[in-house]
């Protein structure tokens, strides 16, 4: 368990933040200039604090120099050794498990290479490898993939949820992107103007409706998790999800496989009736749990479907004409296209 | 080829050589330190030292003769100290011309030294830091290789000027043949010497094909630095 303690008066803008990580990922989300890197600069001591209490396992760090604290840290601009080719990058901090490093970064091909023959996505990797091989005790990783275009971005993130899945320590992973969020992480602290405002499951805060005007309008969402069931011929992929089976487009994941899906509120459409002759696939039954409404012409509704639960953002308007009260049994439409890709996995 | 010089010439520029080797030799580690210290540290004395390395490079040399004359002559209160100390004699020696050539080579050392310390991006040893690199290790491993390039043209820069130091020099030093009169003492000596004319051209002709060179190693060396910025 990583806890941290800080604060920070910077000029016209003041940092206190106090969140824990527990092992696996948790998420530091929250918009531009809120803090998220300053927290952990911080943690790695590369950001002098009025205030900075920071402690692993009961051990604490705060008075330990950064070179001692066994923290690995991936910048957002990876920051490779321009003069050391990737395996003497690679090797810089320690020799840990380097077999496996390489392969579940598939880092095979590169390690002769130098820096300035790598793609943006290689040279993020290389990083992530770099910091693992030094066998840290907490992983910090500052918007590893926000430098990337979309098509590096879905070529790293894979590595990032094999390392997710394989690593027992506390990831805190800086972030602005919520499909990313949603995708890798188990708990997210939501900053905003240096505090924290949320924190908790990502299933809790992100279906939470009042939560919606700290992560956006467009960044809210439920995050749903299932099993994929399989392959239709015409590019769609089934979903078995506690919601109910849900078509997605593109060939996702493997049969059987765990997969999560996340469902922007703003596309959840909602009706009194089962609607027919209607061009969206996902038609499920839920009922409502609360109705939040916001400060604009927006209504945020949640909802329960089964076991799961699921966020909607429609206008006051449609909530009044429909009359939407908190126990309603009606209807969440969800068209299949509504769900990027990038959104599954 | 050998007579195109006269004796005393030759050993004007071997003294020159001489003198500009040991007096880069030595500033050398202090230019890095200070070069370093003006580039990364932020510490009281800071604009002082700058100004400090810099004054050689504007007051009038007679001047930074006179100083050194103050200070390391015979005696001088730190000529004396390293006479006891080390048995080193600058006074009327070539070391003297060594220490005077170190001098007034120093804040054009520095300068080119700093510019390729400020052209490493902090953000390089941040990383090796967190990696669990010492200061020290992140210096010999990260900081000294990225700033190679600026460091040679910041000696090379500093052996010319070394090379050609007169003012200094000839107040610290006086102009002895043989023992302290280098390639531009020797020049000026020449020139008031009737029919010394031809042998001071060819002596000038030497120094400016060595001052060229150096400035084009050390071009060629800073464009090195650029570069790896770039990347």
């Amino acid at each position: 368990m990583l806890r941290v303690s800080i604060a920070k008066e910077f000029d016209g803008f003041a940092l206190d933040v106090t969140l824990d990580a527990p092992a696996g990922v948790t998420a530091v989300f929250g918009p531009s200039g809120s803090g998220k890197t300053s927290v952990i600069r911080a943690i790695a001591g590369l950001l002098a604090c009025d205030r900075a209490e920071v402690s692993l396992d009961g051990r604490d760090l705060s008075k330990l120099s950064p070179h001692k604290r066994g923290v690995g840290y991936v910048f957002q601009d990876a920051r490779l050794f321009p003069h050391m080719s990737v395996l003497k990058n690679m090797r810089y901090g320690g020799i840990h498990d380097e077999d496996a490093v390489v392969a579940v970064l598939g880092l095979g091909a590169l390690l002769d290479r130098f820096p300035a023959a790598l793609s943006g996505g290689e040279k993020q990797r290389v990083a992530l490898g770099r910091a693992l091989m030094s066998a840290p005790k907490v992983l910090l990783l500052d918007e590893p993939l926000s430098a990337l275009d979309a098509p590096r971005k879905a070529e790293v993130l894979p590595y990032l949820e094999a390392l997710r899945d394989q690593t027992a320590i506390p990831i805190l992973y800086v972030s602005h992107d919520m499909g990313e969020v949603a995708r890798l992480a188990s708990r997210i602290v939501v900053l905003n103007e240096g505090r924290v405002v949320l924190e908790g499951t990502v299933e809790d805060v992100l279906a939470d409706p009042a939560a919606v005007p700290f992560l956006g309008v467009r960044d809210a969402g439920a995050v749903l998790t299932g099993r994929v069931v399989g392959h239709a011929t015409d590019g769609l992929t089934k979903i078995e999800t506690g919601a109910g089976a849900l078509w997605v487009p593109g060939a996702v994941g493997r049969a059987g496989s765990n997969v999560r899906v996340r469902v922007p509120a703003q596309d959840v459409i909602l009706s009194r009736s089962a609607p027919t002759d209607i061009s969206a696939l996902n038609v499920l039954p839920v009922t409502i749990a609360a109705l939040e409404r916001g400060a604009g012409p927006g209504v945020a509704v949640a909802l329960t479907a089964g076991d799961a639960r699921l966020l909607a953002r429609v206008t006051k308007r449609s909530c009044d004409v429909m009359g939407l009260a908190v126990g309603d049994q009606i209807f969440a439409i969800l068209k299949a296209t509504a769900i990027a890709p990038a959104d599954v996995g | 080829m050998t007579d195109w010089l006269g004796p005393a010439e030759w050993i004007a520029l071997w003294l020159s050589l001489k003198v500009a080797f040991w007096a880069t030799l030595f500033s050398l580690p202090f230019g890095f330190a200070a070069a370093y210290a003006l580039a990364r540290g932020s510490f009281f004395g800071r604009q002082a030292l700058n100004v400090l390395v810099h004054l050689p490079l504007v007051m009038p040399p007679v001047v930074t003769g006179y100083l050194l004359l103050l200070g390391f002559g015979r005696t001088g209160p730190l000529g004396e100290v390293f006479e006891q100390l080390f048995g080193i004699i600058f006074a009327f020696r070539w070391t003297g011309a060594a220490l005077a050539a170190a001098v007034m080579g120093f804040p054009l050392m520095v300068r080119a030294i700093r510019l390729s310390l400020e052209a490493i991006d902090h953000g390089l040893e941040e990383a090796a830091g967190t990696l669990g690199a010492s200061r020290l290790r992140v210096l010999r491993t990260i900081t000294l290789p990225l700033a190679w390039p600026g460091i040679l043209a910041g000696a090379v820069l500093g052996f010319a000027k070394g090379m050609g130091e007169f003012g200094a020099t000839v107040t610290f030093v006086s102009n002895i043949p043989g023992q302290t009169q280098t390639l531009a003492l020797s020049i000026d000596t020449l020139l008031e010497v009737p029919g010394g004319e031809p042998l001071a051209l060819r002596l000038a002709i030497v120094s400016i094909a060595i001052a060229a060179v150096a400035l084009i190693v050390s071009e060629l060396l800073a464009q090195r630095v650029t570069r790896r910025r770039a990347v």
